[in-house]
């Protein structure tokens, strides 16, 4: 069926037709709208689920850790200072191995306070152990939030699915949208790990583990996001056989004979994009690399995508304050130092708190790529 | 003592499945008020039972009989449930 929906309520939509067990949130701009027409669906019957409405965001995730923990189905969704405020929270669910699957509408961090998008909130939450999806457009942040609930069930890690903040929120978009009935055969029913309310099969969840068997239940868990990939690379496929339509891992975007690239993730791939097709047109051979998996790091195919370029800039919507360089731009470097000849990497930092990428920032960027220098080591694109 | 596992040995998740471990850990020692049950004015409702934290209500055929010292830690849940005041906290001797 094809609608016309912003990004909230399309993923409204596909939360309707996952049909969760157990949804508990706390509402926050940009990312209200997802719970409250949720709530709309759970007051008009269209939905089985328990709808648990919290005082906090740190209660909404506690609450998603024990439904999670006894078994169900389970998703929520919040933004900036409400992801925040799960933070301490995001890690027992890594750590507990639970398919909770989240709605991120990225937003900046306060302060000074803006509700506008960057993906600050998001990559804040790096090392919580949750899988990271960032969608270009509203259609790619409903099917990926399809695709993350049977990802998530099948590696037992939580997921979180971002779409950019009032760019992708709140503006709408033609989108083709799945039949319930085919969305629930895609998914089938979950097969938990463990069941905490399983009286006959008792277990301890949440132990307190000391020198002897923390490091080892962690270790247990890297590999957990280690193995990740080829769960998702799977789920996508099965997604692609059922439904006509599908995103790779990383996408090269006019790569094929170009000598510099950018890599960026979010909403911005549409605007660089445009741009690439500019300068194509100008004779100038730059492309763009997509990046639609922050976590796990797909460090082999990073690789093999971005080595055989001379230039590669790498775009972050979010800056790691004094790192050397932004947050994808550190992991980026990292990826490629061990190659016997690798790419020269520059970083940039755009779009913080919303503030505007047009075309011709994109264009700047990429000339300046193609160029292979600059002065700074991160320029901040259109800061005054 | 056993042998430790590696971590390939262990269940995903954090969990414990062999409980032995939470039997040998008496966590009694901890409290310092302990909860006195009143068999005479207790008509089992099985509050108690429900809400304890640390299945330290012990059930005798089906009735309650009394608590596990060895596992409460005395958080006075079940008083505080106990629509009969049949369970009262009284401070932990030294």
């Amino acid at each position: 069926m094809i609608l016309a929906k912003t990004g909230n309520e399309a993923l409204a939509w596909a939360m309707r037709q996952i049909n969760p067990d157990v949804v508990a949130a706390y509402p926050i701009t940009p990312s209200t709208e997802i719970v409250q027409l949720f709530s709309t669906y759970v007051n008009d019957g269209l939905v089985d689920s328990e709808f648990v409405a919290v005082e906090s965001e740190h209660s909404a995730m506690a609450a998603c850790i024990g439904a999670a923990a006894c078994g169900c189905r389970v998703m929520t969704a919040t933004a900036s200072q409400g992801l925040a405020l799960m933070h301490e929270m995001l890690f027992i669910a890594g750590g507990l191995r639970l398919p909770i699957v989240m709605c991120v509408a990225s937003r900046s961090l306060s302060a000074p306070l803006n509700i506008h998008g960057d993906h600050s909130d998001s990559l804040a939450s790096r090392d919580s152990g949750w899988l990271q999806f960032f969608c270009e457009t509203v259609e790619e942040g409903y099917d990926t939030l399809l695709q993350a609930v049977k990802i998530a069930e099948r590696a037992y890690l939580p997921a979180l699915v971002a779409i950019d903040g009032f760019i992708l929120s709140h503006c709408l978009e033609r989108i083709e949208t799945f039949d319930d009935q085919d969305v629930r055969e895609f998914l089938g029913r979950p097969k938990p790990n463990y069941n905490l309310l399983d009286y006959r099969h008792p277990i301890l969840v949440g132990p307190a583990t000391l020198q002897d068997y923390y490091f080892e239940f962690k270790r247990s868990q890297i590999e957990g996001m280690n193995n990740a990939l080829p769960i998702i690379e799977a789920v996508q496929q099965e997604f692609r056989e059922r439904f006509g339509r599908g995103y790779p891992v990383i996408e090269e975007y006019r790569c094929d004979d170009a000598s510099a690239v950018v890599l960026v993730m979010g909403s911005a791939c549409g605007t660089v994009r445009y741009a690439v097709d500019q300068l194509r047109q100008a004779g100038k051979k730059v492309g763009m690399v997509k990046l639609r998996v922050f976590r796990p790091l797909v460090h082999s195919l990073l690789k093999e995508r971005l080595g055989r370029f001379q230039t590669v800039g790498v775009l972050d919507r979010a800056d790691a304050v004094n790192s050397y360089g932004g947050p994808l731009f550190t992991e980026v470097t990292s990826v490629l130092y061990d190659l016997p000849q690798r790419p020269k990497v520059l970083s940039y930092v755009y779009g913080l708190g919303g503030k505007e990428f047009a075309p011709e920032d994109a264009v700047k960027v990429l000339e300046e790529v193609l160029a292979g220098k600059k002065a700074e080591l991160v320029t901040y694109v259109g800061v005054r | 003592m056993a042998k430790l596992k590696s971590w390939r040995e262990l269940p995903c998740g954090a969990i414990i499945e062999d409980l032995q471990a939470v039997r040998e850990n008496k966590t009694g020692s901890w409290r310092s008020r302990r909860p006195v049950w009143d068999e005479k004015k207790c008509r089992p409702c099985y509050l108690c039972w429900v809400y304890c934290p640390d299945s330290a209500i012990v059930l005798k055929d089906g009735k309650v009989a009394g608590i596990d010292y060895d596992y409460c830690k005395g958080c006075g849940i079940c008083a505080s449930v106990c629509p009969r005041q049949a369970i009262t906290m009284e401070k932990e001797k030294k």
